[in-house]
């Protein structure tokens, strides 16, 4: 197996999207690096520029303001970068899907490469999340 | 073929990126046990450069040419410092005349590649950033060679590494006596400063300007910045201990003498706010430069 891409599964940096959510699933993301859950042990990190991202995390809505900007993210983050949606408004806009500010779903935007549902989801679901993609990454070679 | 091994791998490249690394290592780890979590494993410094060694390295539209060669500048010049260091400690005889010196200018020169850097990135922030850090280096530098001066005086102007620790091995270490002490205060807060840790980190503030001077580099400029932090983690507390706590550099007492002072910046981390810019440039030239002078004028004195 690659080493690199050995690494890359070691040590994720997340960079913290929000598509104009309601604030709920960044509570929960951010309640992963606390010590109940600490994802830190697997190496994941919350960092500031998205320079330095290997995964974007994505919450909320995609409404018509933030679509042009998540496409600009996207294009600003060095690649192989991966993208988790979080939440059930990034995966299908939710109670927001007959909105006339919302017109399509994460999917349709960017390549969406884990799903975590839940309104919000739960700490241990996101970590499980991420786990799971980890191992599909390892066991692809 | 000895200048080469001793620049890349024993007291030059190699070795002062791996104890940094580990170092770096054990600031996430006290820190993790600090807020009551478990922390990173061991190896997890090593695979975040590998892992950024992997990655896409972006060029930002606007980046001049200084924007790629800077970080591989500081990393040179600093490894050249982690040479000297290296040699006045394990190999006595290897040392010349005024590499006390030669080391202050040395060691300031990642400081200085990271202000090139940054503002050549034609990014906002990342000129923010540059210009905290350049007020930052203002700021630390005089009190820091105040206090290298103090120690300077007590050994009778030598400006040799390995005659200062001779000295102190035949007389003790500089710490225990009053000036010694002072200035040893004075060096450990301007050092955390130079390593960029917490209450003088707002040069990359992560919260605030996004990582400020380090914001637009990716890929492999990246890395070579981590592991110029890295390197500068080993050799700064390594020159402390030569200058004031050099009675017995033993591998034993050096480990003990390092990790000791280690903790100490590591707790200074954890326990502090980030401070303005203002306040601190205020704390270094309106308190530690007056606490270094006092320093200074006791040791003429021979306290």
């Amino acid at each position: 197996m690659d080493i690199r891409l050995k690494a890359l599964t070691r040590s994720i940096w997340a960079f913290h999207v929000s598509a104009g959510s309601c604030n709920n699933c960044d509570i929960e993301i951010l309640d992963c690096f606390t010590p109940r859950f600490d994802v830190e042990r697997f190496g994941i990190q919350l960092i500031g520029s998205v320079r330095h991202a290997d995964a974007l995390v994505i919450t909320g809505a995609m409404n018509r303001k933030s679509v042009p900007r998540m496409k600009k993210i996207y294009e600003q983050a060095p690649k192989p970068c991966v993208v988790v949606a979080v939440g059930q408004c990034a995966l299908s806009r939710h109670m927001f899907r007959y909105s006339y500010n919302c017109d399509e779903p994460l999917d349709k935007i960017l390549p969406v490469d884990v799903y975590i549902p839940g309104c919000p989801p739960k700490p241990e679901a996101m970590i499980a999340g991420i786990m799971k993609l980890v191992d599909k990454v390892r066991s692809h070679k | 073929m000895k200048i080469l091994f001793s620049y890349f791998i024993f007291p030059g490249f190699l070795f002062s990126a791996f104890v940094g690394l580990m170092a770096g290592w054990v600031d996430r780890k006290v820190t993790a046990r600090l807020q009551w979590r478990h922390g990173p494993p061991w190896h997890q410094n090593f695979t975040d450069i590998i892992k950024l060694f992997g990655k896409e390295t972006i060029l930002p539209k606007d980046a001049r040419s200084t924007f790629l060669v800077s970080p591989y500048l500081g990393l040179l010049g600093l490894v050249l410092a982690a040479t000297i260091l290296g040699q006045a400690i394990f190999f006595e005889a290897d040392g010349f005349t005024a590499d006390l010196i030669v080391l202050i200018y040395l060691m300031s020169i990642p400081a200085i590649a990271l202000i090139i850097g940054a503002s050549s990135a034609g990014n906002p922030l990342a000129s923010v950033g540059a210009s905290r850090e350049m007020k930052l280096l203002l700021g630390y530098e005089l009190p820091f060679i105040l206090s290298v001066v103090t120690v300077i005086i007590k050994s009778h102007g030598v400006t040799r590494l390995s005659e200062i620790l001779i000295r102190q091995a035949a007389l003790g270490s500089n710490v225990f006596s009053l000036s010694g002490g002072i200035a040893f205060v004075v060096a450990l807060l301007c050092m955390q400063a130079k390593l960029g840790f917490v209450p003088f980190d707002m040069a990359e503030a992560d919260q605030e300007i996004m990582g400020g001077a380090l914001i637009e580099y990716s890929g492999i400029p990246l890395a070579v910045f981590k592991l110029t932090k890295a390197v500068l983690l080993a050799t700064v507390p390594l020159f402390l201990i030569v200058l004031f706590l050099g009675r017995n550099t033993g591998p034993f007492f050096l480990f003990v003498k390092f990790i000791m002072i280690l903790t100490v910046a590591i707790l200074i981390k954890n326990t502090n706010p980030r401070v303005r810019i203002d306040q601190a440039l205020r704390f270094f030239w309106r308190r530690l430069t007056v606490f270094a002078i006092i320093a200074l004028g006791l040791a003429v004195f021979g306290l």
